[in-house]
């Protein structure tokens, strides 16, 4: 009698236990308790008015839209500086996925970076959205499933650029290049779409990331005679390569081309500068109602306009969250799932797709930097010449290298 | 004509936009090795006060429409009243310690002016154009020298030689060598030591300021513009001796020259080849090049 006394207590004290384990996991299919998403970014550095504390303002833009609560669960914001240094990005990356409940790193300007974190991302099976990274090998040689890569890359900023400049007559091209992932990829992407249109590379020069000085690599470039300086950089060493042109003389005996130039380089360089060059982007604030929304709230926050990567982060967070609130979980398998399944809306992007190997195609835009009388108000600074469907812009699936493709 | 497949124009061409920089390296070099050479301070802000010299000339221009010239006369005094004011609020508590603590003082008040001039206007640079005296080039015939480059050349060269006839040949120079030799015999001959340690240490946060302003022109001035080149100007330091003028002044000028060659025939390694000199001049003569035995 006793003993099956003891077996009842025994048995409903477990399943209470468990009644009460269950009810905490029930109301939302969060884990932890809460959506974590990280933005890892070059806080101090030479990117970070690309990326850095605006980046963190975009992220927080988009939270602040969804109300701050996801399936009932608190969604968190934080933030790292990399440093420009992948075995930095790699760790910080390992630390928030493995202790910090991070469900989502986004931003990660810098390609060496975006690569590091890729890896981990994939190795730790979680979601990483690339927003501010260039090189295209993120969705060929290096592509996996959890990275998806969002904004734009070498392929379609260099070959946009690239196609328009030698339809302009610009047939014989010179690059000044970054010397690491990112450099290399625009220049090697851009070579392609030159030379597919027609045109021909005659040199090349390698300079190291932030170099002081490019007086000389322009010389050299000078003296080769191209039609077209290619600048495959980005960030403080495109600026300081632009104004050092213009000092020399450059830019009135060869055409600059700029191969991923942002707004806040104009900005920097201003407008007497810059005048008549071609810029190809992924947003501009100034287009249309959608743009001018988010760019008027980001301008509230950050007092300048946003770069099309923070416009990025803003869009990838806002579409991630809205993929965890339809999926009722932040699995990151289901949520990719879903983001490839969705097509894509917001203030950002419009019908914006995510393919297989990760690269999210949405429509592209080619402009012109107008000149001092043509901007009639603070950062009006491009006239739209022409827009490229996505399908055009980014890398045919049929030329990927990316292993996921089966062909 | 060619050198190693490279013509020759091409050649002298990389060679004057390499004395261009190495007049910078020399001007900075100079700065840091005065202020070594008499303090023993190894003055890690040197960088960032070159960029707040930069960055004073642009203020001073976009809030007050104060000049180039202008800028080139004030921004250097502004600079050196605040040299002075570091050295008598923070420098002299030091002199007794370890240099070391010199050093990370130095370094943290750099990583405070940098951070704080990042926070207010980020690092894409602000806007500073070339005056008009210096628009145009002049026409070397085989390469088109920007007037105002030429000018920088001139300017530092200017500025090199004063300093070091400053302090080589004139009774003021005597006092402040004899100075930091032995500084209680020279007290005992009625100068005032503490002066003349507080006038160095302006005089060279002076010629970082005067860099900056002559530098304000030619890049994009930015926060991050000091940090940049200020480990290059440690290691034209180390190579020309410590705290040899003349030696920082000749080593500034001539690993311009270097890293200008280097860019042309292997760009990639332009921003370690000072290193790697610096690596082989302190295995084979570690005081440096120019030092002189004490």
């Amino acid at each position: 009698m006793k003993r099956k006394l003891l077996v009842v207590i025994v048995t409903s004290y477990l399943f209470l236990l468990c009644g009460l384990a269950c009810a905490q996991a029930k109301p939302s299919k969060v884990s932890d308790g809460v959506v974590k998403i990280a933005v890892l970014t070059d806080m101090s550095g030479l990117y970070s008015d690309l990326g850095g504390p605006g980046s963190v303002a975009a992220a927080q833009i988009a939270i602040d839209e969804f109300g701050g609560k996801v399936l009932g669960a608190p969604i968190q914001l934080v933030s790292a500086d990399h440093q420009n240094k992948a075995d930095v990005g790699a760790n910080k990356a390992r630390e928030w996925f493995d202790t910090q409940q991070v469900d989502l790193i986004v931003d990660v300007p810098n390609s060496s970076v975006a690569l590091a974190v890729s890896k981990v991302a994939n190795e730790k099976h979680k979601l990483f959205m690339v927003d501010n990274a260039g090189t295209s090998r993120l969705t060929n040689e290096d592509c996996n499933s959890y990275t998806i890569h969002y904004v734009y890359d070498t392929y379609a900023t260099g070959g946009v650029t690239g196609r328009a400049v030698v339809q302009h007559g610009g047939n014989t091209w010179f690059f000044i290049t970054a010397d690491y992932a990112f450099g290399h990829s625009l220049q090697d992407d851009t070579t392609r779409a030159v030379k597919a249109a027609g045109g021909q590379v005659v040199g090349s020069v390698q300079h190291p990331l932030n170099a002081p000085d490019f007086s000389s690599f322009l010389l050299q470039a000078q003296a080769s005679k191209a039609k077209v300086i290619g600048l495959a950089n980005a960030g403080g060493d495109t600026i300081n390569a632009i104004k050092t042109a213009a000092e020399f003389g450059i830019n009135k005996t060869q055409t600059l081309a700029g191969l991923l130039v942002f707004i806040t380089d104009i900005n920097s360089l201003t407008l007497p500068v810059t005048q008549g060059m071609y810029v190809a982007e992924g947003y501009y604030w100034d287009m249309n109602d959608d743009t001018r929304r988010f760019g008027k709230k980001y301008f509230a926050k950050m007092k300048k306009m946003p770069t099309m990567a923070q416009a990025g982060v803003y869009s990838s967070v806002l579409q991630y969250l809205k993929a965890v609130q339809a999926t009722g979980t932040d699995d990151a398998d289901t949520v990719i799932r879903k983001l490839k399944e969705t097509t894509l809306n917001d203030d950002f992007v419009k019908g914006g797709k995510i393919r297989a190997d990760g690269r999210m195609v949405h429509e592209f835009y080619l402009f012109q930097v107008k000149s001092p009388s043509d901007s009639k108000y603070p950062w009006d600074y491009y006239k739209l010449i022409s827009k490229i469907p996505g399908d055009e812009a980014f890398q045919p699936l049929s030329q990927s290298r990316c292993p996921l493709i089966k062909k | 004509m060619t050198i190693f497949g490279v013509p020759v124009t091409a050649l002298l061409s990389q060679l004057v936009v390499g004395l261009v920089n190495g007049c910078f390296y020399a001007m900075l070099s100079l700065g840091l090795s005065i202020i070594f050479g008499m303090l023993n301070i190894v003055n890690f802000a040197h960088g960032a006060f070159y960029m707040l010299g930069a960055v004073l000339t642009w203020f001073g221009f976009t809030q007050f429409g104060i000049g180039y010239w202008w800028s080139l006369l004030l921004v250097p005094l502004v600079l050196a009243a605040l040299g002075a004011v570091v050295e008598r609020g923070l420098l002299r508590w030091l002199y007794r310690v370890d240099p070391l603590y010199g050093l990370l003082l130095t370094f943290g008040l750099a990583l405070m002016l940098e951070g704080a001039l990042r926070y207010k206007y980020g690092v894409s640079g602000l806007p500073y154009s070339i005056p008009d005296a210096f628009q145009g080039a002049f026409n070397l015939g085989f390469m088109f020298l920007p007037r105002y480059r030429a000018w920088v050349v001139l300017a530092s060269l200017i500025v090199c030689f004063t300093t070091w006839l400053l302090i080589e040949r004139t009774p003021l120079g005597a006092y402040l060598r004899a100075a930091t030799e032995n500084p209680n015999l020279v007290r005992a001959f009625g100068i005032n030591v503490p002066a003349m340690i507080t006038i160095t240490y302006a005089v060279g946060v002076g010629l970082a300021g005067l860099a900056g302003v002559l530098a304000a022109p030619l890049t994009q001035i930015s926060p991050l513009m000091g940090t940049n080149v200020i480990i290059v100007v440690f290691a034209v330091v180390v190579i020309g001796g410590m705290s040899s003028i003349l030696g920082s002044i000749v080593t500034g000028l001539a690993l311009g020259l270097i890293e200008g060659v280097t860019k042309v025939y292997y760009p990639q390694a332009s921003n370690t080849v000072v290193f790697f000199i610096m690596a082989i001049v302190l295995l084979l003569r570690p005081a440096g090049l120019f030092s002189r035995e004490r």
